[in-house]
């Protein structure tokens, strides 16, 4: 029953299917689009896991992504743990319980990756992974991702997905985004190519860092793009805040995300644009 | 539209055909003159502005940044973009993807056709002056080729942000100025109707521009999109050739050359 964990943690709305549907497919189950809110067969959403209204992308574990991502993939640094610096109680159970689910070592997958003979490093945040929050692995993880790629002249795609910091991590996990943000410069200063891939959700610290550093910032369909929660923001002002202030599509119109693409089209895109950067044009050295 | 070869125009007869219906529009241009395209929003400040269209496509396989003002299609369109008038958003749009195009060594193609910058409210408080500026600033010591095509209105300080580079040519049935004939004459006659008289007067015709050397070259309009577009690519290709060869130092002290004689 791996998707009801997932529908659990989640907190995806489903409905079960009436009892004559169930007979007949066992694991029979519907989904309601988070966004648009209709149901579907889960195995409408296909290989992508999109809903096929509104082509809300569901979330989906980093290797699940992975799985249809690329052509090739050389996984880094999957050895690396967490020391756990604020000895958080309870945290190491935290820890091996999301290691299980998602076969990470933390919040995000790194690696080489090649799409269409393009190879460059690509990080893949998991919301699956104490909610994609940035921990020390992660931020160390990524900076690795980033200094590697300087070293080999390759350009760098990351996948956000994140709730932001990771609490049981403290103000560790706070200066991840100053020192990620350090081997964002540098190689953005070798003149190298940057795409950030906002997915839902994408908030807090990621957000304020790493996620709006690309050179090219795109988005899925109605992916969640913010910086303090929802929750948050209405407690703060006592205002109600409208549902789609922070959807992808509200961001891009005040200017902050480049393109919106949609998950089946994903791989072709980043193709077009990995290969386009990388033709040059041999002008004005 | 009539064609080059007719006989010559008034500059009253230019405008109207620059402002005119049959005008090709910046997305007719976009599927003409270029292999493909991606769009790419946003200033990264406060906004996506619909006047202008900026994203990276091929020329003839070459990787381009193209940046066009927009005035639409559908009435909806047109409210949209104010018939075509960019808000700073616009410009500061433009100016983070033409330093974009730097970062990544591809030059810049830019096609202009707005009666100007948005004169409004928003756009004032949002800094329109600072917004164009900063473009003129900014474009002045590029790293890599900036041509220009008027292919329409080509109005004062707001065409300039985006006709600040290399080499710019217009359209056969174009116009270029400080100012729009009609607030020429409302300002110098007090009397916006002699619009046509003022148009003569203040030499906005390719032509006179292009005696001025305010201008690079004209691109003849044929009533033909196909023999358009091929007129567009062919100027395309030999500017940016021209200007590709040279080395950023040249490139950015001829640029320079090229706005201070005047
Ligand atoms: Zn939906």
């Amino acid at each position: 029953m791996q998707l009801f964990n997932e529908l659990k943690t989640l907190g995806h709305k489903h409905i079960k299917a009436d009892k004559k549907a169930n007979e007949r497919v066992p694991s029979g189950i519907w989904l309601a689009c988070p966004k648009c809110h209709q149901s579907f067969y889960h195995k409408d959403l296909g290989l992508y896991q999109v809903c096929p209204n509104c082509e809300y992308g569901f979330r989906i574990t980093a290797r699940e992504r992975l799985a249809w991502l690329v052509d090739k993939f050389d996984e880094e640094d999957a050895e690396l743990k967490t020391s756990d610096p604020l000895k958080f109680p309870n945290y190491a159970q935290k820890l091996d319980k999301a290691r299980q689910n998602t076969g990470l070592n933390d919040s995000v997958l790194t690696g080489t990756a090649q799409i269409a003979e393009q190879t460059f490093a690509l990080g893949i945040m998991d919301p699956d992974f104490i909610m994609g929050s940035m921990g020390t692995v992660t931020g160390e993880k990524i900076t690795r991702l980033f200094k590697r790629a300087t070293r080999k002249n390759l350009p760098v795609v990351i996948f956000t997905a994140s709730g932001g910091a990771r609490m049981q991590e403290g103000i560790f996990s706070l200066m991840q985004m100053a020192k990620i943000s350090q081997a964002v410069q540098e190689h953005s200063q070798a003149g190298l190519l940057y795409i950030t891939v906002l997915t839902d959700p994408t908030t807090g610290g990621v957000t304020a860092s790493f996620a709006m550093q690309g050179d090219l910032i795109l988005a899925e369909p109605r992916a969640l793009v913010g910086f303090a929660g929802k929750r948050v923001i209405e407690q703060t002002t006592h205002q109600k805040v409208p549902n789609e202030l922070q959807d992808a599509e509200t961001v891009l119109d005040h200017g902050f995300i480049d393109a919106i693409i949609p998950r089946k089209e994903m791989k072709e895109k980043l193709a077009w644009l990995l290969k386009l950067h990388n033709e040059g044009n041999g002008v004005n050295g | 539209m009539a064609s080059f070869l007719e006989k010559k125009k008034t500059a009253a007869q230019i405008v109207a055909n620059a402002r005119g219906e049959e005008k090709v529009s910046a997305q007719e241009l976009l599927a003409g003159v270029f292999d493909d395209f991606l769009e790419l929003h946003g200033d990264r400040l406060s906004a996506d502005d619909a006047a202008i269209i900026g994203g990276v496509a091929h020329f003839e396989g070459k990787p381009v940044t193209v940046i066009l003002t927009n005035k639409g299609k559908s009435a909806q369109e047109r409210l949209r973009t104010h018939f075509g008038c960019p808000e700073p958003a616009g410009y500061r749009k433009s100016l983070r993807l033409i330093k974009q195009a730097e970062k990544f060594k591809r030059p810049v193609v830019t096609f202009i056709n707005t009666a100007g910058a948005y004169p409004g409210q928003s756009a004032e408080e949002n800094g329109q002056g600072e917004a164009i500026a900063r473009n003129l600033l900014e474009i002045s010591s590029v790293k890599v080729p900036v041509i220009a095509v008027i292919y329409g209105e080509g109005g004062s300080g707001g065409a300039l942000a985006l006709a600040c580079g290399d080499s710019v040519w217009m359209f056969e049935n174009s116009m270029y100025s400080v100012l729009s004939p009609e607030g020429f004459a409302a300002i110098l006659w007090k009397d916006s109707s002699r619009a046509d008289e003022a148009a003569e007067v203040m030499q906005l015709t390719p032509e006179k521009l292009l005696q001025q050397k305010v201008i690079d070259g004209i691109i003849p309009e044929s009533r033909s999109h196909k023999r358009l577009f091929r007129a567009v690519k062919k100027v395309l290709q030999q500017e940016l050739e021209k200007y590709q060869k040279l080395s950023a130092s040249a490139l950015v002290e001829k640029r320079q050359q090229r706005f201070q004689r005047f």
